[in-house]
C-alpha cells in the first residue's frame, strides 16, 4: 500500500521533471521538425509517382523504406532522450545530494527505482506512440500508405525504448550520469551496426558474419525489436520488389518476422537488468 | 465470544498495558557501528543513544566520522557491522524512519520544484497527513513563507538550507537529525535554528545535532558525544564534561610552602604572578575559601581571586589533543 504510493509519487515526480526541465519541449520541437521534413519528402515521392515515373509497387517500396528511415530517427530520439534522462535521474541525484533527503524517508529504495522506471517508461512510451502515430498519419496523407500492423510496430518501438532505458538505469546506479547516457547510446548504436553487419553476412550466405547480428541481438535486444517493428511498418510486397532475400542486407527493410520467443527473451532481459539495477542501487552508499 | 477468543483478548490487553507502562524506547540507539571506505576506516565501533526529548550534540574534527554515523543511522550508508534502532524499531525496516526528519550536510532539493512542492513531496513520501496550512506554517518557521511558490533552483545556499530545515520538520517528526544545520546560515538564521531546536525539545522531540559551532551546541544540547577518528572520544552531559572548574589567583610574596599548598589543591599553571588552579569536579564548595585562608596564613599577598569555567571549546580541544598525543 505505502509502496504503491511511493512508486506512483516517484513516477509522477519523474514525469514532472521531464516536463519542467524542458525535455518534453525539446522533444516536441525535434519531432515537429522531423514530421515536417518527412511530410515534405513524402509529398515529393507522391508527386513523382503521380507523374507515373514510379510504378505503384515502387512507390510502396519507397514509402516503406522512408517510413522505416523516419521511424529509425524517432527511435533514435527516444533512445537518446530516455538514456540521457535515465542517467541523471539516479546517479545525478545521488551525486548532487538530492537523493539523501528523499531516501531518508520511510520508503524502500526498490520502490524509488520502480517509480523512476515507470515514469521513464511512461515518458518514453508516450513519446514513441505519439510521434510514431503522427508520422503514420503524415504518410497516409501524403502518399496514401498505411502500414500493415501499426499497433504492433509502435508496441515494438516502445519495447525497444524500455530495453534501452532499463539499461541506462542500471548503468546510472554504477557510473556517473554522463557516462551512463553515453554508454547506453553507444551500445544501442553498436548493436544496430552489428545487426546490419549480420544481415549483410546472411545475404551473402556467410554464417559466421551473420552470427554477429544474432549474438548482439541476444545481448542487447534493441536491434531485434527494431527489426520486428520495421517488419510491421513495411509493405509485405516491398521485399519482393527489392529482390527477395537480397533485401535483408538493406538496413531499412526487415526480412524475418519477430518470434514470440524473442519477445519473451526481451521481457526476461528487461526483468534481469532491472533486478541487477535494483541490487546495485540497494547496496549503494550515499 | 468464545472462551479462547476471550482469553486471547485479555492477554492482548495485558500485553498492551505492560507495553504502555514501559518508558518509550530511545529515539536513537546504536551499537558497535563500523564503516570502512576502501583503506579509510571512517567509523570504528561507535555506540550512542539519544533519549526521547533529548538534544544530543555530535562534535568532532573534520573527517571524524560524524556524517558517516548519521548516514548509517538513517540507512543511507550500510554499516560493515553494528546495530541501529530508531524510535524502537530496527533501522533495516524503512518504517522506522516514518517519524524521523533529516537535514543532510549536503542539502539539495529538486531545483525544478517550488519550495511548497518539495514539502508536498516529502509529506507524501512520509505517508503522514499534514495539512497545507501546516506545511505553510513550517515554511514560515524557517523564514521562507514569501518564497513558497518559487523554484528551488533559484534559491540562495542559505535559503536551500532553510528549506532543508522545513523538510526535516514538516512530517511531524519524533526525532530530528541535523547535520551542520547552520553551515550556510546568517547570524539571524543561527538564532532561528537555536530557537527551533529548543522548541522541538520542549515538545518532547529528540534532536541529534552535528555542528562545528560549539557555542551553538553548548547552548542547546543536553548531552554531547565527541567523535575523533571514528571513535567516541568522550561523551556525557554538559555538566559532566564541563564539571571541571578553575580558579585564577593573582599572588605575590610566594613561599615554597605556599606553592606546595597550591599544588595540593590541583594542577597549577603559572603566567607571571597569575596562577590558574584546576579544581576537581567533586571538590568541596569550600575549596577556594580554604585555599585563600591558608595562602594568607602563609604570608602570601592575594591581589585577586577569579572563578573560571572551562568552556566546551577548551574541553573539546583538550580531549582531541590528548587523543593525538596518546597516538604518538
Ligand atoms: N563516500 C565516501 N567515500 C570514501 N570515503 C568517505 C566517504 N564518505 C566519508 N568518507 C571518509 O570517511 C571519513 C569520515 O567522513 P565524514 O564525512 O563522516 O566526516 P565528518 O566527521 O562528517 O567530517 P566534517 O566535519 O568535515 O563534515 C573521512 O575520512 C572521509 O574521507
Ligand atoms: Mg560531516
Amino acid at each position: 500500500m505505502t509502496t504503491t504510493r511511493t512508486v506512483l509519487t516517484i513516477a509522477a515526480l519523474t514525469l514532472r521533471e521531464a516536463l519542467r526541465r524542458r525535455v518534453v519541449l525539446a522533444l516536441a520541437v525535434l519531432t515537429l521538425v522531423l514530421l515536417v521534413l518527412s511530410g515534405w519528402g513524402f509529398s515529393r515521392v507522391a508527386a513523382e509517382s503521380g507523374a507515373t515515373t514510379l510504378t505503384s509497387g515502387e512507390a510502396r517500396l519507397t514509402a516503406s523504406i522512408m517510413l522505416n528511415l523516419v521511424m529509425f530517427g524517432f527511435s533514435l530520439i527516444a533512445a537518446l532522450g530516455t538514456a540521457f534522462l535515465a542517467g541523471p535521474t539516479l546517479s545525478g541525484e545521488t551525486e548532487s545530494g538530492i537523493a539523501l533527503a528523499v531516501l531518508a524517508r520511510p520508503i524502500r529504495r526498490s520502490a524509488v527505482l520502480l517509480g523512476k522506471w515507470l515514469g521513464l517508461v511512461g515518458f518514453g512510451g508516450s513519446f514513441v506512440v505519439l510521434a510514431g502515430l503522427a508520422q503514420c498519419l503524415v504518410v497516409r496523407q501524403t502518399v496514401d500508405y498505411w502500414p500493415p500492423q501499426p499497433a504492433l510496430a509502435l508496441a515494438l518501438l516502445v519495447a525497444q525504448t524500455i530495453v534501452l532505458l532499463t539499461l541506462a538505469l542500471l548503468l546510472s546506479t554504477a557510473v556517473s550520469p554522463m557516462a551512463s547516457g553515453v554508454v547506453a547510446v553507444g551500445l544501442f548504436g553498436a548493436t544496430w551496426i552489428a545487426g546490419v553487419v549480420g544481415a549483410i553476412g546472411a545475404s551473402l550466405g556467410n554464417d559466421s558474419v551473420a552470427r554477429v547480428g544474432t549474438v548482439s541481438r541476444m545481448i542487447l535486444p534493441t536491434d531485434g525489436l527494431w527489426r520486428g517493428a520495421m517488419r510491421a511498418f513495411q509493405d509485405p510486397s516491398a521485399l519482393v520488389e527489392f529482390g527477395g532475400s537480397e533485401g535483408q542486407a538493406f538496413p531499412f527493410l526487415s526480412v524475418a518476422p519477430l518470434t514470440i520467443t524473442y519477445v519473451l527473451w526481451a521481457a526476461v532481459w528487461v526483468a534481469m537488468i532491472w533486478g541487477l539495477a535494483a541490487a546495485s542501487f540497494l547496496r549503494k552508499d550515499l | 465470544m468464545s472462551l479462547a477468543e476471550n482469553r486471547s483478548a485479555v492477554g492482548d490487553d495485558a500485553a498492551a498495558q505492560l507495553v504502555a507502562g514501559l518508558p518509550p524506547p530511545p529515539a536513537v540507539w546504536c551499537s558497535g557501528l563500523r564503516k570502512r571506505y576502501g583503506k579509510q576506516q571512517a567509523v570504528e565501533d561507535v555506540s550512542l543513544e539519544v533519549d526521547r526529548g533529548e538534544v544530543v550534540g555530535l562534535l568532532g574534527p573534520n573527517g571524524a566520522g560524524k556524517t558517516s554515523v548519521i548516514k548509517m543511522l538513517l540507512g543511507l550508508v550500510h554499516p560493515d557491522a553494528g546495530e541501529v534502532m530508531l524510535l524502537g524499531r530496527p533501522a533495516a525496516d524503512p518504517a522506522a524512519r516514518a517519524r524521523v526528519g533529516y537535514l543532510p550536510e549536503l542539502f539539495r532539493y529538486q531545483p525544478w520544484l517550488s519550495a511548497a512542492e518539495v514539502l508536498v513531496l516529502h509529506v507524501r513520501l512520509a505517508g503522514i497527513g499534514v495539512s497545507a496550512q501546516e506545511q505553510l506554517d513550517c515554511l514560515s518557521l524557517v523564514g521562507l513563507a514569501d518564497r513558497a511558490g518559487d523554484r528551488v533552483g533559484g534559491f540562495s545556499k542559505g535559503m536551500q538550507q532553510r528549506l532543508g530545515l522545513a523538510v526535516a520538520l514538516v512530517a511531524g517528526p519524533e526525532l530530528v537529525v541535523l547535520d551542520e544545520p547552520t553551515s550556510a546560515l546568517d547570524p539571524l538564521g543561527r538564532v532561528d535554528v537555536r530557537d527551533i531546536v529548543l522548541a522541538l525539545k520542549s515538545r518532547g522531540v529528540a534532536v541529534l545535532l552535528n555542528s562545528h559551532l560549539i557555542g551553538e551546541v553548548e547552548r542547546v544540547c543536553d548531552r554531547v558525544v565527541i567523535l575523533d577518528r571514528g571513535r567516541v572520544a568522550a561523551s556525557g552531559t554538559l555538566a559532566e564534561l564541563l564539571g571541571q572548574r578553575e580558579v585564577r589567583l593573582q599572588l605575590a610574596d610566594l613561599s615554597p610552602a605556599a606553592e606546595e599548598r597550591l599544588a595540593a589543591t590541583g594542577v597549577v599553571e603559572r603566567a607571571g604572578d597569575w596562577f590558574t588552579v584546576a579544581l576537581a569536579a567533586d571538590e568541596e564548595r569550600t575549596a577556594v575559601p580554604d585555599l585563600v585562608r591558608d595562602l594568607v596564613a602563609l604570608g602570601v599577598r592575594v591581589h585577586a581571586v577569579e572563578p573560571a569555567r572551562i568552556s566546551l571549546e577548551e574541553r573539546l580541544l583538550g580531549i582531541l589533543r590528548a587523543g593525538k598525543e596518546g597516538d604518538e
